[in-house]
């Protein structure tokens, strides 16, 4: 069964020259996998990620015919509602660490209050699951990170701390905005190894935005690559070589490769009509 | 010999209990006219060195020349002219309130150039920007076009080395790959020098013959393209480096 299905979502800004489409009538749904949505600055995938948990802000406008969360349309709730629905059936990680964590709170604290405010529990029960948690992500000497504050940690240990909070009041979803961007790539795989480990403990679903196609192939099941605010393909991972649309071949061929030496890069030449091609859905019809 | 030697390089920044030494004696050597990269992680040294070279960092000792000069606290005119550098966040390296003619203007005109005119439209034409971008200001730009300014500017004075940091990596790959092609370009066309630092294994080993591997402020090995593409590494280190910029890899399932 589906968790997340999203149909015909948009979202807008009014600005001096008209309206501004950021995402133009996509739909998409998102079963217990990793979903993987890949494009460029100014694709609209962020934004995508936002509309779900409704964080655009005005005059920002988000439409869509439905964005369903076990059946429960998420764009029918009242704001109210939607604090339940953020953090504890989806959570979100962002790129940076650094901006995400609040500097003048110890990294316990932040993680207890993220676990206290939907569950409820003790004190002393609290703690125990927050330290559980820190353990989950692989930080080795939880009783020092607890104390600490987020200047004190590293990217790396920041973003672990990020998950860990995010993780904590057990969502169904997580959606991950370019969770590794900020990080150096041996860090980078063990954040991914640990995103991965959870997500599939939990059997939960995973929404992965990135920039990065290699990395994208590499972890997800699922695909979608955006342009232009539209869904103009979508890959299973492991097959993204095989993939047909000329902009995601551009994307790939553009990527200098070291076991693939060439003297020139190719350069993605952008065709007009991808930006007036409909969106391709990426909807998978429920599942048994 | 121009090009590029640094010998027992060390560099350190603030004293006492707080001294941290950010480059313990590296070496490296880069042949006039080749392109050697430098990779590492964070903290690892690599943008010090660069910056050590160009004079961005006082407290440092040890061997270093460039141009063929060997260098001190002063450095002299020329050398400023010959060694460039190319930062890495074009939205931070302009200056958002002088158009693409000023900052070009302001270089050429440091450097004592007199044809000023006629050599902005040339460096536009060389970093493959049309003359409708020359009385544009940064934010009519895109990451793209900005980096190509910044190009433009370091390409200003006629310089012999070109120092870049990380020029790519606050651009998307598309983008990345028309700079890296740029760059390729200028470098056969004028003969110049690379020197690049960046995380990217794979940008690094598409535009370099050699590489020096750093970690904690050392250069721990100094390998040639050919063994990197052939993952042939010598220190245990760069093996785990190579194997990361591979992406990631799925533990067998627990």
């Amino acid at each position: 069964m589906n968790i997340l299905d999203v149909e015909n979502l948009w979202v807008k800004f009014p600005t001096r020259s008209g309206m501004f489409d950021a995402v133009r009538g996509i739909s998409f749904s998102l079963g217990k996998e990793r979903l993987g949505i890949v494009g460029e600055s100014g694709s609209g995938k962020s934004m995508t990620g936002r509309a779900i948990l409704r964080l655009i802000r005005k005059p920002g406008i988000v439409t869509a015919d439905h964005i369903r969360l076990e059946g429960n349309d998420i764009m029918a709730m009242s704001e109210r509602q939607m604090r339940d629905v953020r953090g504890q059936r989806i959570s979100m990680v962002m790129q940076d660490p650094k901006f995400s964590l609040n500097p003048v709170m110890t990294v316990g604290d932040q993680i207890m209050e993220a676990y206290a405010l939907h569950a409820n529990a003790s004190k002393a029960e609290t703690k125990r699951k927050a330290m559980e948690m820190l353990e989950a992500v692989s930080i080795r000497d939880p009783e020092r990170v607890f104390r600490a504050y987020p200047h004190e940690m590293s990217g790396g240990m920041g973003q672990r701390i990020m998950i860990a909070m995010m993780l904590i009041p057990g969502p169904e979803i997580l959606i991950a905005d370019e969770p590794t961007s900020a990080l150096d790539v041996s860090v980078q795989t063990q954040v991914l190894g640990i995103i991965d480990r959870l997500v599939q403990e939990r059997g939960m679903g995973l929404i992965f935005i990135s920039h990065d196609l290699s990395l994208v192939t590499s972890f997800c099941d699922r695909v979608l690559i955006m342009y232009a605010g539209r869904i103009v393909e979508i890959c299973q991972a492991d097959k993204l070589h095989e993939a047909q649309h000329p902009y995601t071949r551009g994307l790939l061929n553009s990527l200098p490769r070291l076991d693939e030496p060439s003297k020139r890069l190719e350069v993605l030449k952008r065709d007009p009509a991808w930006r007036e091609a409909d969106s391709v859905s990426g909807s998978v019809s429920a599942r048994a | 010999m121009s090009g590029i030697a640094i010998d027992n390089l060390n560099v350190w920044f603030s004293e006492g209990r707080d001294r941290v030494d950010a480059v313990k004696n590296a070496a490296l050597t880069v042949r006039q006219g080749s392109s050697f990269g430098l990779v590492g992680e964070s903290g690892s040294g690599k943008s010090t060195i660069l910056r050590a070279l160009t004079g961005l960092v006082p407290t440092w000792d040890g061997h270093m020349e460039a141009v063929g000069e060997t260098l001190g606290k002063k450095r002299s005119a020329r050398f400023y002219k010959k060694v460039q550098m190319v930062f890495q966040d074009p939205y931070a390296s302009l200056h958002p309130r002088h158009s693409v003619d000023q900052v070009l203007g302001e270089t050429l005109g440091l450097h004592g150039y007199r044809d000023i005119e006629t050599r902005i439209s040339e460096l536009l034409d060389n970093v493959g920007l049309g003359p409708s971008f020359r009385f544009r200001y940064p934010h009519q730009l895109s990451g793209g076009q900005r980096q190509r300014v910044a190009i433009a500017r370091a390409l200003a004075p006629e310089p012999e080395i070109l120092l870049l940091d990380e020029p790519t990596s606050a651009l998307d790959v598309s983008v990345q790959a028309e700079i890296l092609n740029l760059l390729t370009d200028l470098r056969t066309e004028r003969n110049l020098t690379y020197l690049m630092v960046s995380h990217n294994l794979a940008v690094v080993g598409h535009m370099c013959e050699r590489i020096a591997v750093m970690q904690n402020g050392e250069i721990v090995e100094v390998m040639t393209v050919q063994d990197m593409r052939a993952m042939k590494p010598k220190h245990t280190y760069t093996r785990h480096l190579l194997e990361s910029s591979l992406g990631y890899k799925r533990a067998v399932s627990v």
